[in-house]
């Protein structure tokens, strides 16, 4: 029992809360906003504290034992991706001072963002099937009004298809739990897998598990992507590097907690379907990255790709690869908020994501420039920078294990990642000068700050992953040792 | 009872999909409403049909209840399910305002006009 776990889901949720009264005057709105991230972000790192000292730490709610309440799991895995959750929101935020209007602000744009992290955090933190629901569609509600914040054409076509495809998954989603209800009468995480231990995984649970993984795939763009890249493209920039650096890692998160807490009995067939469903993401992913010629288009299928690579991690289901999965959903989620966060300061200079109509960039905004090149060097996986220690783990692992299709896919991606960001660069940044000062859509001012932090973020987490090491491989036993998970849970039954 | 009721949600799911795959945006809608139903009904069954008293306490002589808990999980995911289809309404209102169609056909494509 520990009422510290809870503070990363009330802190966000007061505050949009109290942010409703001040709806017009927009300075309170960024001060309060920014204080109460910062006090989540302290909470959060005495938390990492706390349970890379304790173990996993739990909170019973309202004091009923497990698994007759609801009861809120902090382990390092779910606390890591809470850290990194703050870290994007703060550095997205700020830029969107700079980016998203006044309009737009007055109409609770700060409210809205806080309501999602709060549904974010819920899903990272619970330990309950219906409770995982729930904090899905606060944060899939949250992101429906955000995408159509503003009311502009494209984005009011675009949210329609998201908000459908999103609410035909919620309801698979309630199906497949009325199944396993059935099957298990628990919603516990913990109890469930005791459950499904005790009577091993048949070919019912292994039916319903896939279910769920189907769900979980909507929601993470797990080959069902279809609708990413349109919806990505739509929301201003600040909201998209938001959406795209959280939104498909819960559902990612998900598919980790169920397939490595609950149906990890027959990898056969479950990790095998997972592991074919990620090769076929990252090659369809690289097709669609390397086709276009739109950045937010390019982004939106790279945003794909990874999805792809960390799940193939989790298939590979070895402690090698699930800490490389880990290392690169933390990466991911840093380089992909700072690479739209810069790709909307290149469209917003240009006042075009045509990369036929840009080029010569860098001329007059070098500092611009050589981040979006670290950036995508950071993304294809080159050594000094953070992308490299997770997909050497992963290919590690995939290879130690035999899964050679997989090492070579993700290999073979990494090539076409790193062709279509440098087409990015090459096409935007050199060749002639086509836009001379006077010309700009919108000044840089103030904008490449956060963008600093996070690629400092990507530098540190590349050359020092020692640091990091001990709670990613903290992280990494959780998930490799379910029974951790539940004597943590069922075992603070007082 | 619960053969009953499963085909009646397998209708229901039936219905709803063929709805959803249609052009006109209201009927989408109506088949997401439907999909919901089916969704929500199948929770109550799958919890199982047993004859028993409404789970009240207040009742003397009863020891037998019915499952309070997926009641408590439906009530949930009702109110949801009205928060989503209130809002999904609103947009498709203003996106026939806004766009002035209701034919996905012609929602489609990647241009940003």
């Amino acid at each position: 029992m520990n009422n510290l776990v809870i503070f990363p889901l009330i802190i966000p949720l007061f505050t949009g809360v109290l942010l409703i009264f001040f709806s017009k005057q927009v300075l309170i709105q960024r001060y309060i906003t920014i204080i109460s991230l910062l006090a989540l972000f302290i909470s959060t790192l005495f938390l990492i504290h706390q349970v890379s000292n304790e173990g996993t730490q739990t909170l019973n709610l309202g004091g009923w034992a497990p698994p007759y309440g609801i009861t809120i799991v902090a382990d390092m895995f779910a606390l890591l991706l809470v850290f990194t959750t703050i870290i994007v929101t703060l550095c997205c935020l700020w830029y969107a001072f700079r980016t998203i209007g006044k309009e737009r602000e007055k109409h609770y744009f700060y409210p809205i963002v806080l309501f999602m992290i709060t549904g974010v955090m819920g899903s990272f933190l619970t330990g309950d099937l219906f409770n995982l629901f729930v904090f899905f569609e606060v944060m899939l509600l949250s992101s429906y009004v955000l995408i159509t914040l503003g009311g502009t054409n494209l984005q009011l076509r675009e949210a329609l298809k998201y908000v459908l495809i999103n609410i035909v998954s919620s309801m698979l989603f309630l199906v497949a739990l009325a199944y396993l209800y059935a099957i298990t009468g628990t919603l516990n995480f913990a109890h469930l897998s005791m459950r499904v231990a005790e009577t091993g995984q048949d070919g019912l649970i292994t039916t319903v598990s896939i279910f769920f993984l189907i769900v979980f795939a909507l929601k993470a763009a797990l080959l069902m992507y279809f609708w990413l890249p349109g919806s990505y493209g739509a929301p201003p920039m600040a909201i998209s590097a938001i959406f795209a650096a959280l939104l498909t890692k819960v559902g990612i998160y998900a598919i980790f907690r169920l397939f490595t807490l609950i149906f990890y009995h027959e990898p056969g067939v479950t990790h095998y379907l997972i592991a074919v469903m990620g090769i076929l993401t990252m090659i369809l992913g690289g097709i669609g990255a390397v086709a276009y010629w739109d950045i937010r288009r390019i982004l939106g299928y790279n945003v794909i790709i990874a999805v792809g690579f960390i799940v193939a991690g989790l298939a590979v289901f070895t402690e090698t690869a699930i800490a490389g999965s880990i290392y690169y959903l933390i990466h991911d989620m840093i380089v992909k908020a700072l690479l739209f966060l810069l790709a909307g300061v290149m469209i917003g200079l240009a006042g075009t994501d045509k990369l036929r109509e840009m080029s010569g960039m860098i001329r007059n905004h070098a500092s611009l420039g050589w981040m979006f090149f670290l950036a995508a060097f950071a993304l294809a996986g080159v050594p000094p920078l953070s992308g490299f220690i997770g997909k050497l783990l992963v290919l590690q692992g995939a290879l130690e294990e035999g899964f050679y299709v997989v090492a070579a896919v993700g290999l073979l991606t990494s090539l076409m990642i790193l062709y279509s960001v440098m087409k990015i660069f090459m096409n935007g940044f050199w060749g002639e000068n086509q836009l001379s000062v006077e010309d700009e859509q919108m000044s840089t001012r103030g904008l490449m700050f956060p963008c600093a932090i996070l690629a400092a973020l990507s530098v540190a987490l590349g050359l020092g992953p020692e640091w990091a090491n001990v709670y990613v491989m903290q992280a990494e036993e959780g998930l490799s040792n379910p029974q951790l998970y539940i004597e943590a849970v069922m075992g603070n039954a007082d | 009872m619960e053969i009953l009721m499963s085909v009646l949600v397998g209708i229901l799911f039936t219905a709803g999909t063929y709805l959803v795959l249609a052009k006109s945006l209201l009927r989408i809608v109506l088949g997401t409403a439907i999909l919901g139903h089916g969704a929500l009904l199948l929770l109550l069954t799958m919890a199982g049909l047993k004859t028993g008293a409404p789970p009240l306490l207040g009742m003397e002589g009863i020891t037998n209840y019915v499952d309070p808990l997926p009641q408590a999980l439906i009530l949930t995911a009702i109110v949801i399910n009205f928060g989503t289809m209130g809002f999904f309404l609103v947009l498709a209102y203003r996106s026939y305002k806004e766009l002035g169609t209701d034919d996905m056909e012609e929602l489609r494509g990647t241009n940003n006009e």
